[in-house]
């Protein structure tokens, strides 16, 4: 078997043969003697003020154990859900979050109550005999009106509705009249519900007897689950310990703690009996957090030649009821704002604002598939004004330097923009396109051509950069590699797979570093029993880049105390002693050799060197020096049918480099669901409330628009390779770059097919209905002038 | 008041005692303890849920389980023989067809009614016949592909399964 051509290797999924059998298990499937089940009574309302709660029926109620209010919860619960400063350190107020209301309910879905019972069915049932009165007050659903001094506010008694008010960088007025054209947009990017096919889900045990709690929760960070339920509840770490087993699905949306993640323990220590939360799908749409929900403002110069000259951005966000835990961490919209060009000014404001809404937090791309989006529909609006073909535009503007230290100070580590550019139009067959657009415009034929260059930031992240951002805690990753006598190998890790496939390819990384075979290693994660101290979790495409740096670290460690050994047992000098393909030999003698796996079997022993510890054992915490910034070209392809407004997306193109790749298949997987995801925004997707009532419009999978086979052609994929400097596997992230490319892609493709009509913009999603009636209004007939979907 | 449901499971006799009002997901996953068959939402849009009565493909949270008295039904972990994994399994790890995993059963349960009714889909048919399941994770690209796969598995009589898996594995 070959042992050192692992990296770069189409392995198949370990993981695999046991998710097709229905042998996965994800937190529903597990269970404990005596378990009760816990029903959330919510606020049907977006903002009241709680007069009382009459809990005398469904006290009756057969099987009903306890119901539990704030009150109850106060007693075992202290501080409230953390709020980190991630982009914005000065934040103009942060509502006290508790996990339960009290006297104000501030959201739709907000829970007031929980009721415990012997069954699902008996718990759902006593819920609803919960009598809770109400005192509706004004809610505040518009981001611009919450703005407005005389608006009601969000949290009864606050002084007004703003989260933040951060200029990054001033704009220049002076810059900008330097450019020939300006262009003036504003962007909308609606609401999104993540959506990840298995719901949140908790079952908690505490134990009255030891005093530790167990929980098993659907989480993409048990660390710092685990970190922030031990402050709450008021426990040493070590007797909390957080299991996230196999996990459908994150998208972002399961990296925060929730309510349900402090109640669900709580209840259990107050009831003294293992406690099973599982939220059903409209619990899901109404209340886990959303992603994107921001109007950027812009302005955009260029020179009649296609010199960009300057940008400018006004990021309005509107982060809900409460701040997510990284709310902030999406203003980093206003960072990346400039994308792959070079501007000789960019000015960036961000402002975020409170509405009586679910708060937002990361989706998937979380701020970078906003500034792909207002970067590439502003390119191709200052093409359009200057009439230059936007491949044209985008090659005579990338930045082609690297290291390059943007305005906000970033340092890009590499690139090679147009490289990824030339492949996808090739891929394409631009020039053809361009032709038969061309042609069937005569014929009525309205084809869109969409360009979508994108970059990124990711894999979070230095400690300089990211301690500051959480609070204190560097998003470093920690790995451990245990060698046992017979060579096998077990390496625990920080990060948490939930299909990003790393039980497959992080062995892949321990078997070429190590020199063992792939199927000797074993990865273990989601425990936060096992393994090294603290683990930071998979978010923001860092698991390859810093979890996967971790674990090539700490294998290193494992070879070096191996070659020490090796040095020894060849009675040798330890320079002299050669590691190749998992081999020791003494130079000069390559005959004679010892594999690591014998010499992890003498690390038992007792023939060591002096001072030596028996085994091969090694922890390791990686630090990067910079973040790493994929970038890539996508390229979309529609056509509009102008009597119904139907986009049909006939091809997609994508050209993406993250580098040194470890697993192609992965990579090509994670692209491919990632596309998906930003095609779902573009289209479909639209988180909707009721401006009057602030009743969620889309709270089941009949309304909100989750995409089905129907709706994707086959992806045209490829690569171009650019290792990253910064790490030495030379790699970057990958997760999230589909979705960050391709609403951009998708909806210049529109704005290209409509044309013809003197359409420049479109916002999203671009229904049938919505481009059937910007039709109609730029040839100037009537429409009822009604959003159906809103 | 509980009912007397007896069901043929995965090939063995069940008979419980049931609420009426106990949906068949529900029964599959609590009662019977075969947890491969799991719950996405809440009004059957999603199909992860979706199991074989009788050898033809339905969402299990929109049937009771009185309803499935004197039923046969198939669930994921009924799938494989002898430890051989069925060729839908086989072609879904082949072809990367999952990622978390979570919708995969459903998808398999749907896949193994389309390829029954028609073993050679094109890409359409089979965009068609899974219209009922969501996946997050994958775009479905892979998806079509495993069932293609599978497809050419099933009718192509020389080619084993397991022979398969083995040359795909050193690929």
């Amino acid at each position: 078997m070959a042992i050192t051509t692992m990296i770069g290797a189409k392995i198949h999924r370990r993981e695999d043969p046991r998710l097709v059998s229905g042998e996965g298990h994800y937190v529903d499937d597990f269970t404990r003697p005596h378990t009760l089940h816990l029903a959330v009574v919510r606020s049907p309302h977006a903002h009241a003020r709680v007069r009382s709660i009459d809990i005398t029926q469904a006290s009756k109620a057969a099987g009903v154990v306890a119901i539990y209010t704030h009150k109850d919860f106060a007693k075992v619960l202290s501080g409230t859900i953390p709020v980190t400063p991630s982009f914005v350190a000065e934040k103009n107020q942060i509502p006290p979050h508790f996990p339960i209301a009290d006297k104000e309910v501030v959201y739709q879905g907000e829970p007031v109550a929980v009721v415990l019972a012997e069954s699902k069915y008996g718990a759902a049932d006593a819920a609803s005999l919960i009598d809770v009165d109400y005192e509706q007050l004004p809610a505040v659903m518009d981001l611009e009106k919450a703005l407005d001094a005389k608006s009601p506010k969000v949290h009864s008694g606050a002084a007004d509705n703003l989260g933040w008010d951060l200029t990054y960088i001033p704009d220049d007025v002076a810059v900008m009249k330097e450019a020939d054209v300006v262009i003036k947009q504003r962007i909308l990017q609606q609401r999104l519900a993540p959506t990840p096919m298995e719901p949140r889900g908790v079952l908690a045990e505490y134990s009255r007897g030891d005093g530790t709690l167990t929980v098993w929760m659907s989480s993409q960070n048990p660390h710092f689950v685990r970190l922030f339920l031990a402050g709450a509840m008021g426990l040493p770490e070590t007797r909390v310990r957080v299991i996230s087993p196999d996990v459908g699905g994150g998208f972002g949306s399961k990296i925060s703690p929730y309510s349900e993640d402090w109640l669900v323990p709580a209840a259990a220590k107050l009831s003294g009996r293992p406690v099973k939360w599982i939220e059903t799908r409209t619990e899901s749409l109404q209340t886990t957090t959303h992603g994107r929900g921001m109007i950027f403002d812009l302005e955009a110069g260029v020179k009649k030649d296609g010199t960009l000259v300057a940008l400018k951005v006004i990021q309005y966000m509107d982060i809900g009821a409460y701040m997510g835990t990284f709310s902030a961490f999406q203003a980093n919209s206003c960072l990346l704002s400039g994308g792959a060009y070079n501007w000789k000014h960019i000015g960036a404001r961000t402002v975020g604002v409170l509405t009586n809404r679910v708060p937002t937090d990361p989706y998937r791309g979380a701020g970078r598939p906003e500034a792909t989006h207002l970067c590439e529909r502003m390119i191709d609006l200052l093409a359009d004004a200057i009439k230059m073909d936007p491949a044209a535009i985008r090659r005579k503007n990338f930045i082609t330097d690297f290291p390059h230290t943007s305005h906000f100070g970033l340092i890009y580590d590499s690139g090679a923009y147009e490289k990824a550019l030339e492949k996808a139009l090739q891929m394409a067959g631009y020039e053809k396109l361009r032709k038969e657009q061309e042609e069937g415009r005569k014929k009525g034929r309205y084809l869109g051509i969409g360009l979508s260059s994108w970059i990124e930031i990711c894999g979070f992240g230095p400690s300089a950069g990211t301690a500051p951002a959480t609070g204190g805690i560097a998003l470093v990753e920690a790995a451990q590699v245990r060698v046992f006598p017979t060579g096998s190998v077990a390496v625990y890790v920080g990060t948490h797979s939930h299909g990003q496939g790393h039980d497959t390819t992080f062995p892949q990384i321990v078997a070429d570093t190590l020199g063992v075979p792939y199927d000797m290693v074993e990865l273990h994660h989601g425990d936060t029993a096992e393994g090294p101290a603290f683990g930071y979790g998979t978010y923001g495409s860092r698991s390859l880049a810093v979890g996967g740096m971790a674990v090539h670290k700490a294998s290193k460690k494992v070879v070096d105390k191996a070659r020490k050994l090796a040095a020894h047992i060849f009675e040798a000098a330890e320079e002299d002693v050669v590691f190749e393909q998992g081999q020791f030999y003494v130079k000069g003698s390559p005959d004679k050799r010892k594999a690591l796996g014998e010499i992890a079997f003498a690390s038992f022993g007792m023939n060591l060197p002096e001072g030596m510890e028996q085994s091969l054992e090694a922890v390791a915490y990686y630090d990067p020096s910079n973040f790493v910034f994929p970038f890539g070209t996508h390229i979309a392809i529609v056509e509009v049918d102008p009597e119904t407004g139907n986009a049909d997306l006939k091809r997609y193109v994508a050209v993406d480099d993250c580098g040194n790749i470890i697993n192609p298949m992965i990579v090509d997987g994670q692209v491919q669901g990632g596309i998906a995801q930003g095609i779902a925004q573009a289209l479909y997707e639209e988180v909707a409330y009721d401006d009057e009532s602030g009743q969620m419009k889309t709270a089941t999978l009949t309304d909100y628009l989750v995409p089905t086979a129907n709706e994707f052609p086959m992806f045209e994929l490829d690569h171009t390779i650019t290792p990253s400097p910064t790490n030495e596997l030379g790699v970057k992230g990958i997760g999230e770059a589909g979705t960050i490319a391709a609403s951009a892609a998708v909806i210049n493709a529109i704005v290209d097919a409509l044309s013809p009509f003197g359409i420049k913009h479109i916002d999203m999603p671009a229904s049938p209905d919505r481009i059937w009636k910007q039709i109609q209004t730029a040839r100037g007939t009537s429409h009822d002038g009604k959003e159906a979907r809103r | 008041m509980k009912h007397k449901v007896a069901t043929t499971v995965n090939g063995h006799p069940q008979e419980h005692e049931v609420e009426p009002r106990l949906l068949l997901v529900h029964y599959l996953r609590d009662v019977v303890g075969l947890t491969g068959t799991h719950i996405g939402c809440d009004t059957s849009q999603c199909g992860a849920c979706t199991i074989l009565v009788d050898g033809k493909a339905v969402k299990s949270c929109t049937m009771f389980a009185v309803q499935a008295e004197g039923k046969n039904l198939t669930t994921i972990e009924g799938l494989a023989h002898d430890g051989q994994l069925h060729p839908l399994q086989q072609a879904f790890w082949d072809e990367h067809g999952l990622q978390c995993g979570y919708c995969t059963p459903g998808f398999i349960m749907a896949a193994a009614y389309l390829l029954a009714q028609n073993p050679n889909p094109t890409d359409d048919d089979i965009r068609k016949g899974l219209e009922g399941n969501l996946c997050r994770c994958t775009g479905y690209v892979n998806i079509i592909k495993s069932v293609k796969s599978a497809a050419a598995m099933m009718g192509g009589a020389t080619e084993k399964a397991g022979e398969r898996a083995a040359a795909a594995k050193r690929s």
